[in-house]
């Protein structure tokens, strides 16, 4: 039975300043489709919610010299109405719009998703294969992160205390690019992912120049698999280069036993998925 | 019996209920209240296995706002006796002991204390006040291993029944029962074909929506009133008199709109600890469980080992039957064996059967009734393993089952001989079906499974009264779990000949009508629809005398029909009809109210069968399942409103379905369960199913006036072996473990391509 305050800042500054003087109890909330949830569950008691969604800055889709800055906390229904993001980062969008449901999607954000830190968060890998950066800002200013470097583990995230998530960047994407993220999940929707990949290329006459690859729920924190990417660039995409970027991906995975999957069928969808993302990706590249 | 022509029965009306349903006005478990209620908790153990040493209330008992708090001190201790709940049996002596732990802890999550506060959050603090002593036992979960010899011991006086000579030792394992019929050894000896097989299945949680829930109202002058969703509030009524030694008289329970039950509802966890805070708090108490409750200590079906032999002869004909099963009963003795072991060659007519069951205990919530009990289990065993036969026969799977199909006359190994069912029927129904005749696309595979039910009759009473304007209340006692208002209105109009609009059906508490045996063993639209044509036939005949007494002549010579009394013929003279409304409007000058009553016990349910048919694919990379037709086939007697005998069956098959791919309880080294919601139970989603398509064949029930059988259960028999037949023959691998879910698929497609999962 403790006392909870509710504020609901339009300045992140502000933010700040109220996170930092709860003391530890502050939590943010943005479309509170984590948070909420474990209020109910009593796994959060948070003494002050501080509501970031009068913030205009985390609330709005910004295009910046072919890139995107997203408002960390824009639900994931605006991102998905966006044309332009929704052209240039396809993988990106249709990752965030895999969370939940259209009530869920009403309400929940890319920023929320990340600083959750489910090993399984869906948007995570996408963003992670797209080289989004993440801006942050605290009691010392602001900073500038790579999305992979957010997560410490099952839960726990690099913020500093007061730290907020301000927002994403997205950069701009040549000709020939292409991304696309799957999850795979027992049923075909409502559920958490039990390996999540994110999949961005870029091709040019049909050669594959860039790739990063994101994979979620197979280690405590979502991954970069670099040698996936590696294994890629430069190949034509073709069978061989596939199935060894499939191989980095299941020799990257560090998963464990439970509920949700085993270690040996985690281990071997993310091949699975690798190979499938990467046409998905390579398909887009080609097509724009 | 050639087929009928009705007004009313076949027709499709909106059901009584629904308006308030979809507008959100329907008031289901948890939307009682009263003025001054308090909320009530159960406290409830960390461990699997345990003694109670001690339990110190104290702390929570002077928490301001607290009112009352119990423990098993608060139950009086009741005599080792069995008493029948639905389809399935409890024993008193156990039940109070589930409802709150008495010597012992027995499953994670068993009631141990209840409080009742003026807040939730008070409630939530004083349950955190109780201090338990424990001292930890080692458990058991598995079946098989609880069997064992040396296995952690749940009861000390738990001697297996049905064994002779009669053990000395207790045991995990309750009872084992027997049945059989012919020489099980000629009838192997004779064989050209044997298959033999090892199945498991998981427990699974009946998943209804709607968390139980009830509110307690005790007067100082010993008076009753309970509100409970459930599918039997007789039994609410009945277990409450028993756990608490109060007169069934003085309590009156309420049921409320049901929000799913499936057999889950017909036992009591809440009630007789609502009552107990409520007497001794002098206040209301109304207590919802949370999902995490209902997942934790509400009755799954249980999981079981599953043996079959089967032997027949190189045409198809089986000429012997073998099963075992071991059935998880929960914590206390009762899981659904019987049946189980009845049910599972009841499809067929083989000359040579034996079927052994084993009711065995492990630290488990105790199992609840689940569509069909126990039936799914060894249909899963048995309608595999025929698939098998058929494969090794090269046998079209349909052609199998007819060449063995049980028809009139059929002795089952249990006993009982088939009047009129209609197996044969439903199989060539399946066959003829355009969903069969259909080709398989490629990528795809077909499978076919069957499935039994008894169908169960029993205790019902119904009224029937006109009112003043010659409108018709039907007033039954039975919670409405599928429908049944509608079929029971429709059944008063067709018998009545009025209009379905002038029939409203109502349910009434358990002071308002006379005893009904609970909504279960699809018993409902059958025994309790028997009850109501006759009420209705009592009333007809006081309308008869009523119109005798108008026109002065011999109640004889007055016959009904369309609603309307009438001479029976010219020789009692020239009367104009008098309608229902004529009747009524003079009932003061007549004789007073109409009404008519009607109370039996019903016999003679018809048995029901089932056919299913799926065609799916499965990706042989990720092991997922995706259902592209699936079509349910099932002698349904007659379908009284066949739009809600088609969805018994759709919601029988999607349930099915779900057990066969994804549900299942996952307990940690420690006895907890892993997944309690329904995020990680997994039940399929709308979007992972087709629409399920439906054949209704009617065989009507030769002991039912309109021929109604039971429909609810019988659709969730043959899902199981259904999908597993059909992912058999799409990837060359039998799986005989439940569920099929992609990580356990996927491991034993790699399992049979060692080298492809090698690469
Ligand atoms: C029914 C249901 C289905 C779901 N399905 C999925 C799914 O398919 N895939 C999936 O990945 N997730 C799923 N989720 C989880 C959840 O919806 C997502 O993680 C969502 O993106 C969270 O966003 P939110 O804005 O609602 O976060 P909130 O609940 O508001 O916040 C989540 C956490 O992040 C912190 N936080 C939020 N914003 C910031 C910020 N700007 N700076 C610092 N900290 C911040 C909060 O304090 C909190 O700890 C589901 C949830 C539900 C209830």
């Amino acid at each position: 039975m403790v006392d909870m305050k509710y504020v609901a800042p339009s300045t992140i500054d502000e933010a700040v300043g109220a996170i930092l003087a709860a003391n530890g109890t502050g939590r943010i909330l943005a479309g509170g489709t984590d948070l909420l949830v474990q209020m109910r569950l009593g796994t959060a008691k948070p003494g002050v919610i501080v509501d970031v969604k009068n913030i205009p800055e985390m609330m709005r889709i910004e295009e910046t010299a072919g890139g995107f800055r997203i408002g960390a906390a824009v639900s994931g229904a605006i991102i998905g109405e966006h044309p332009a993001l929704g052209k240039a980062w396809p993988g990106v969008v249709e990752a965030i719009n895999l969370i939940g449901s259209k009530q869920i999607q009403g309400r929940a954000s890319a920023g929320g998703n990340l600083c959750n830190a489910s090993p399984a968060a869906d948007s995570v890998p996408a963003l992670v294969a797209a080289a989004a950066t993440v801006t942050i800002q605290g009691p010392k200013g602001r900073r500038e992160i790579p999305v992979e470097t957010l997560h410490a583990g099952p839960g726990r995230t690099t913020l500093q205390p007061g730290e907020i998530v301000v927002g994403f960047t997205l950069p701009a994407r040549p000709l020939g690019s292409g991304d696309a993220y799957l999850r795979l999940i027992p049923r075909t929707e409502m559920d958490i992912a039990v390996v999540g990949c994110g999949v961005s290329l870029i091709v040019a006459n049909g050669t594959c120049t860039a790739a990063r690859v994101g994979l979620g729920a197979v280690a405590p924190t979502v991954l970069l698999v670099e040698a996936a990417g590696k294994a890629l660039i430069g190949s034509r995409l073709d069978d061989k280069a596939l199935e060894a970027a499939a191989a980095a991906c299941r020799a990257a995975c560090k998963p464990i036993d439970d509920k949700r999957g085993t270690v040996q069928y985690r281990t071997k969808i993310a091949g699975v998925l690798l190979k499938r993302a990467a046409a998905i990706a390579a398909e887009r590249a080609g097509a724009r | 019996m050639s087929k009928q022509t009705y007004k009313w029965i076949g027709t499709r009306p909106d059901r009584p209920d629904g308006a308030d349903k979809v507008t959100g006005r329907a008031r289901f478990g948890a939307d009682f209240n009263m003025p001054g209620q308090l909320v009530g908790k159960v406290l409830r153990s960390p461990h699997a296995h345990a003694r109670i040493r001690s339990i110190d209330t104290s702390a929570a008992e002077a928490l301001p706002g607290v009112k009352a708090v119990v423990t098993s001190k608060d139950f009086p201790e009741q005599a080792n006796l069995i008493v029948p709940t639905g389809e399935m049996q409890v024993n008193l002596r156990d039940v109070t002991r589930n409802v709150m732990a008495r010597e012992k802890v027995l499953y994670e999550s068993h009631a141990v204390a209840a409080v009742a506060a003026t807040t939730d959050a008070i409630a939530s603090a004083a349950l955190a006040l109780i201090k338990v002593e424990y001292d930890v036992l080692p458990h058991v979960i598995d079946v098989t291993e609880a069997m064992q010899e040396g296995a952690p011991i749940l009861h000390d006086h738990l001697i297996t029944d049905g064994v002779e000579p009669r053990p000395t030792k207790a045991s995990n394992i309750a009872k084992r029962i027997d049945n059989a019929k012919g020489d099980i050894d000629a009838g192997f000896a004779e064989a050209e074909v044997v298959i033999e097989r090892s199945y498991t299945t998981q427990p699974v949680h009946q998943g209804y929506i709607e968390p139980h829930a009830t509110l307690a109202s005790a007067s100082e002058d010993g008076q009753i009133q309970l509100w409970s969703t459930t599918q039997g509030h007789f039994q609410v009524r009945g277990f409450c008199s028993r756990l608490l030694n109060i007169e069934l008289s003085q309590i009156r329970v309420t049921p409320t709109e049901i929000g799913g039950g499936f057999g889950g509802k017909t036992v009591v966890y809440l009630e007789p600890l609502a009552v107990r805070l409520s007497q001794k708090s002098g206040k209301p108490v109304k207590m919802v469980m949370s999902r995490d409750e209902v997942f934790r200590a509400s009755g799954p079906a249980p999981g079981a080992t599953v043996r079959v032999k089967i032997g027949a002869k190189r045409d198809g004909r089986i000429v012997a039957a073998d099963c075992t099963i071991a059935m998880q009963a929960g914590a206390f003795p009762g899981s659904p064996i019987g049946p189980a072991c009845w049910t599972s060659f009841a499809c067929y007519d083989i000359a040579n059967v034996r079927v052994v069951g084993y009711d065995v205990v492990s630290n488990r919530p105790k199992v609840a009734a689940y569509r069909a009990p126990g039936a799914p289990i060894s249909a899963w065993g048995v309608e595999s393993t025929l698939d098998i036969l058929a494969q090794e026969l090269r046998m079209d799977p349909i052609d199998l089952r007819l060449k063995n199909a049980a028809k009139k006359g059929t002795k089952t190994s249990y006993g009982p001989t088939f009047d009129t069912i209609g197996f044969v029927e439903t199989l060539e129904a399946a066959k003829s079906s355009a969903h069969y005749r259909s080709k398989v696309k490629p990528g795809m595979a077909r499978g076919v499974a069957a499935g039994f039910w008894f169908n169960v009759g029993a205790d019902s009473s119904a009224a029937a009264h006109v009112a003043e304007d010659g409108t018709v209340t039907i007033i039954s006692g039975n919670p409405d779990i599928g429908g049944s208002r509608a079929s029971l209105a429709l059944m008063a109009a067709e018998e009545l000949g009025i209009d379905y609009d002038k029939v409203r059906p109502v349910i009434a508490d358990t002071s308002s009508i006379g005893f009904n045996f609970v909504t279960g063993g699809s018993r409902v639209t059958f025994a309790t629809g028997l009850a109501v044509v006759n009420s209705v036939r009592d009333m007809v005949r006081e309308l008869k005398g009523r119109a005798a007494k108008t026109w002065g002549v011999d109640v004889e010579g007055v016959i009904w029909e369309n609603g309307q009394a009438k001479p029976a013929g010219s020789n009692v003279g020239v009367f104009e009809p008098l309608t229902l409304a004529q009747l009524a409007a003079t009932a003061g000058k007549t004789g007073g109210p109409i009404n008519g009553h009607a109370q039996l016990n019903v016999q003679g349910a018809g048995p029901g069968f089932g056919v299913h048919i799926v065609d799916l694919a499965v990706d042989q990379e990720t092991a997922i399942v995706t259902i592209d037709r699936y079509t349910a086939v099932q002698d349904v007697g007659t379908a009284i409103h066949p739009s809600y005998v088609e969805g018994q069956l759709q919601g029988g098959a999607v349930q099915g379905i779900g057990w066969a791919l994804n549900e299942e309880y996952i307990y940690n080294a420690k006895g907890k369960l892993e997944n309690a919601g329904f995020l990680d139970y997994r039940i399929p989603v709308a979007s992972d199913l087709p629409m399920i398509e439906t054949i209704l064949v009617e065989v009507p029930n030769p002991t039912h006036p309109y021929g109604v059988r039971g429909v609810g259960e019988v659709p969730i028999v043959p899902p199981l072996a259904t999908m597993g037949n059909a992912i058999a023959r799409a990837t060359g691998v039998r799986m005989t473990d439940l569920p099929m879910s992609p990580p356990r698929l996927s491991a034993a497609l790699d399992a049979a391509m060692p080298r492809a999962a090698a690469e």
